[in-house]
């Protein structure tokens, strides 16, 4: 009986919430699920940077409530995914889920969002599925689908005149969503695939695959890898003497933010994105200057992904005055927005992604200087949502 | 396939056998010697990585070295670090049926990856080639293939030249490959069998770590990368042969070549094709390849 | 069935059904999470604590059940339990019996590397290659309906059919420990030779054992796809494969109530090395704890928390013996 009560005493332990303070309906609680440690570790933090540069600039506050922010690492992980979201939504008892940069991990999170109706902002992860067949009246995104910058990425090469290509990326959604945008827009365009290549998450052992691309001898690579593996690969592209003779194309993840760590080996990469550096309108610049002040770096695509996450956010609690269950105001309201991004201004599909331009880049110096719009408001296909 | 790719992918294929063969053969002395199966065999791996990652700058402050003093200086702390693992832990795992140093070992493995994990972090890092390394070698018109990768190719067979010679003709070498054919025998026979574990103990784990560090800047430096070293390393050993160094070579060469190939021709079924090899080969000959002390 | 055996039985039955009313959701799911492993621990207990088979590969069958349950549940209407769960079994029973035929052949060592080389290969598979929706894993769009209009799902639902499904496999396992088949399975983990000197076809026994012990985590599996309604290829790690090693070890080998006790055992510690209020930052290291732990309880407790009793029995006169400085004997 003893044991009984001493396992009773230990169960209420573990179960109480992770940040205990005094239960109070006016402040809102927001969790993060973000990968604060491995290779996407950087990007988690950008977007947490994005997120509250935003509140900080409001005041600190949404629709008058105060914010509590509780945090979760999702390191990347999807197969601890679905017990970290419970443990902030069931447990911890947040208002708001913010996450995430894996698309995998997304996938649970979105999952678990639909069921408990839990309101969910994700500022990075591409999946398809999200805003496919698992969207829901309670789910955005304040980036972009996976496949959006490949589209776009295939239109240039296509213009371009390029005929043949090789993919490579990691086997994982995302990446094979990003080849399958890229597919779509080239061959329309008239060029063709002539091989995928893919390695496991989070795998960086490009060598043997490089060795494949320089005997088959396509006219270009597209490629999409992100964080410290986009770092290796285009360094290893480089150290192979590839670059030379087979341009590297890739989403903008291939460089944004990772521009000091590549040096001279992305020297005039061209990318696709939603955001460029040197886009000189007046809401970017104020954006860079107070995110450069407040952190003491330069910001890139997830710190932006970050800020608008807030700023949806921002938009359907003063619609719904706070109230986080009044979801059809909530949704209604950012449905009929015009976000006023640093990117340009967007709006949300009624899958709740965004429509929005999409930047030619090239690596000039230290920056990721747009060039020119490669796509002009890409909505994306949003197959199998029935909202 | 032309000439030139298929020449790069043989190197690529013999260096990372090599690499294997670094790791597997310590592996494969500790289990057919002392007769411990060591799940944590693969931390010591990636604690040599690590090694190499955190030691760079502090060598390079103290001592003034580049990345040979660095390689020095973490051998003689992963031989240190054996030995003083062999005395502490693994000495009292000799007398334990299989399942508990399974997961002794098991437990190890996670102790291992939290402290790396507390003391260093869990970013993915890269580790710079050094200077005098870095170039390339032009082979076929577009491809360069990097010497260092010639180079960690150069260092394992040294490594496995100095091994099989070590273990053929000196005294020491016979002690050893007596001691893990018949162990009490040996020790009748007047050998120090305590002094010979405990150094051939924190042999295998200087020569993992070693593989470790030379690795370190062609495959980064990440969390998981005990694991993934540690089951083909097994499947090396249990194809070469529990205790056969010769075994281990031929097996972990085999591998490097199956693995490679398989990823550029039949990229689909390539993690699987490891393991249906080692389970025909199992079934073929359910010892492995080569005998004890070969 | 002995009184202590038929004890635990009762004091776990009223615990398990008295908890809901107390309980949040967030522990609803917890307790369900910990009987699924539970199954799984006991599917693996009946290798290696009453036949001596070290299966290292146990994984595969717990994610080969899920991944069948997942894949074969229609996408847009239900599919039916009375189809969907022996399905599952029959995939987990059958790779079972495939890995079993072919490993049986070896012994000691190279018996626990086979399972694990299989283990791998179905990771792989599940993990690499279309078949299995990749390492990002695949959800589960409805569940399956028992009859008619029931549909499994709802937490609570869930909990008490996973409850009885623990019962379930508990009586069953029972039954077959005591029965002759199950005797002769205790014999050959005593010693094989002797069996076979009897007559007895050990070959034969051992493989029924694996593929019965497949079929059970097998349901376990199906039982987390349900729960969780997303599965990835993780499930089919070694890493899981050790932790339900770990579970069995951390209960007590050799009986049927160690493999439940040492699933609540390891969610247990599991939940308090991962407490922020008693780790702080740490909590996110929290598998140094459970590795320490494991370490520990394998060098001190062999027997695992069953042999508590007996441990201290055995121990606890000569450390009173020491406290009082009276003469050492030694045991």
């Amino acid at each position: 009986m003893k044991l009984l009560k001493i396992g009773m005493c230990l169960l209420s332990i573990f179960f109480t919430p992770s940040v205990v303070f005094a239960q109070s309906n006016t402040k809102l609680k927001i969790g993060f699920m973000l990968p604060y440690s491995g290779t996407f570790a950087a990007l988690g933090n950008a977007i947490e940077n994005g997120f509250t540069l935003y509140i900080k600039e409001n005041g600190g506050k949404l629709a008058g409530r105060e914010i509590v922010y509780i945090k979760v690492d999702d390191e990347s992980d999807p197969s601890k995914a679905t017990d970290n979201v419970n443990k902030l939504i069931k447990r911890d008892n947040v208002d708001v889920i913010i996450g995430t940069v894996h698309s995998g991990v997304a996938m649970a999170m979105a999952k678990v969002a639909k069921d408990t109706g839990t309101t969910l902002i994700i500022p990075n992860a591409g999946a398809d599925a999200i805003t496919g067949p698992m969207c829901a009246k309670n789910i955005f995104r304040s980036s972009f689908t996976n496949g959006q910058p490949g589209y776009a990425m295939g239109e240039v090469a296509a213009k371009k005149n390029h005929k043949t290509a090789i993919t490579l990326t990691w086997k994982y959604a995302a990446g094979e969503e990003s080849v399958k945008g890229f597919k779509d827009s080239f061959e329309k365009g008239g060029g063709k695939v002539i091989k995928d290549l893919t390695l496991p998450f989070p795998n960086v052992e490009f060598q043997a695959l490089l060795t494949e691309i320089a005997a088959a001898k396509p006219d270009i690579v597209y490629s999409f890898f992100a964080g410290a593996g986009a770092v290796k690969l285009v360094k290893d592209y480089a150290a192979a003497g590839l670059n030379k003779t087979i341009p590297l194309y890739g989403p903008g993840f291939l460089t944004d933010g990772l521009l000091e760590a590549l040096g001279d080996s992305a020297k005039g990469m061209l990318t696709t994105l939603h955001y460029a550096d040197g886009l000189n309108t007046k809401r970017d610049k104020e954006f860079r200057l107070s995110y450069a002040k407040t952190f003491l770096l330069q910001p890139d695509v997830y710190a932006v992904q970050g800020y608008d996450a807030a700023q949806m956010l921002a938009i359907g609690l003063k619609a719904s005055q706070g109230d986080v269950s009044r979801k059809d105001d909530f949704a209604k309201a950012i449905r009929s927005a015009t976000i006023d991004s640093p990117r340009g201004p967007f709006t949300i599909s009624k899958a709740h992604n965004p429509i929005q331009d999409f930047y030619l880049r090239e690596v000039i110096g230290k920056e990721n200087k747009s060039i020119g719009i490669a796509s002009k408001s890409l909505a994306d296909a949003a197959r199998g949502c029935n909202m | 396939m032309d000439f030139f790719t298929l020449l790069i992918q043989v190197l690529n294929a013999v260096q990372y056998g090599l690499l294997l063969f670094l790791v597997a053969a310590g592996l494969t002395l500790i289990f057919g010697m002392m007769g411990i199966i060591n799940l944590a065999h693969g931390s010591f791996y990636m604690i040599g990585a690590y090694l190499s990652f955190g030691l760079a700058p502090i060598v390079a402050q103290t001592i003034g070295g580049g990345f040979l003093v660095t390689l020095v200086v973490g051998l003689i702390f992963a031989i240190f670090l054996g030995y003083l693992l062999e005395w502490l832990f693994y000495s009292y795992l000799y007398e334990r049926d299989h399942l508990q140093q399974v997961l002794m070992t098991y437990g190890l493995i996670l102790v291992f990856e939290e402290i790396r994990s507390l003391l260093l972090g869990d970013d993915v890092h890269s580790v710079a080639i050094p200077a005098w390394l870095s170039a390339s070698v032009q082979l076929g018109d577009i491809m360069t293939y990097p010497i260092y990768r010639l180079f960690i190719s150069g260092i394992c067979l040294l490594l496995a030249a100095a091994m099989l010679i070590v273990l053929t003709k000196t005294r020491l070498g016979m002690m050893i490959r007596a001691g893990s054919v018949n162990r009490e025998m040996t020790q009748s026979l007047g050998v120090n069998i305590q002094f010979l574990y405990r150094l051939v103990f924190a042999s295998g784990v200087a020569i993992a770590a070693f593989a470790g560090m030379i690795a370190a800047p062609v495959t980064s430096v990440y969390p998981g990368m005990g694991q993934s070293i540690l089951i083909i390393c097994f499947v090396v050993v249990v194809i070469g042969g529990i205790g056969s160094i010769r075994g281990a070579l031929i097996a972990s060469l085999l591998i490097g070549f199956v693995d490679t190939f398989s990823k550029v021709l039949l990229p689909n079924v390539a993690g699987v094709l490891v393991y249906v090899l080692m389970a025909t080969i199992l079934l073929w000959k359910p010892s492995g390849l080569f005998k004890a002390g070969s | 069935m002995k009184k202590s055996q038929l004890f635990f039985l009762l004091i776990l039955a009223s615990v398990l059904v008295f908890l809901p009313q107390i309980s949040s959701e967030y522990v609803l799911d917890w307790l369900t999470k910990t009987m699924i492993f539970a199954i799984f621990a006991l599917s693996l207990e009946l290798l290696v604590g009453q036949t001596g088979l070290v299966c290292f590969g146990q994984s595969a069958f717990f994610g080969i059940g899920a991944y069948t349950a997942v894949l074969f549940s229609a996408k847009v209407d239900h599919t039916y339990l009375g189809y969907l769960l022996p399905l599952a079994i029959f995939a987990a029973a059958l790779y079972a019996l495939i890995v079993g035929a072919l490993s049986l052949r070896t012994k000691g060592v190279y018996f626990i590397m086979v399972t694990l080389a299989f283990a791998q290969m179905a990771y792989y598979v599940i993990h690499d290659t279309p078949l299995g929706g990749g390492t990002d894993g695949i959800y589960l769009y409805h569940k399956p309906i028992i009859f008619r209009d029931l549909v499994l799902e709802g937490s609570i639902f869930i909990y008490f059919f996973t409850t009885i499904c623990l019962f379930l496999v508990l009586g069953f396992l029972g039954l077959l420990s005591s029965s002759r088949f199950g005797r002769a399975l205790i014999g050959i983990k005593i010693n094989e030779l002797r069996m076979r000197a009897m007559g007895f076809e050990t070959y034969w026994y051992k493989l029924v054992a694996f593929v019965i012990s497949g079929a059970i985590a097998g349901i376990a599996g199906f039982l987390f796809a349900m729960k969780d309604g997303f599965v990835n290829p993780e499930i089919l790690s070694w890493h899981l494969s050790g932790a339900v090693l770990m579970m069995i070890i951390l209960g007590g080998l050799g009986h049927l109530r160690g493999a439940v006790i040492g699933a609540f055992t390891y969610a247990l510690l599991e939940e308090l090395f991962r407490s922020e209020i008693i780790f702080g930052s740490f909590s996110k290291n929290w598998h140094l704890g459970l590795g320490l732990t494991l370490i520990l309880s394998v060098a001190l407790l062999p027997k695992g928390l069953f042999g508590i009793r007996d441990q201290l029995q055995k121990s606890l006169p000569l450390y009173l013996a020491n406290f009082k400085k009276l003469p050492k004997t030694k045991l």
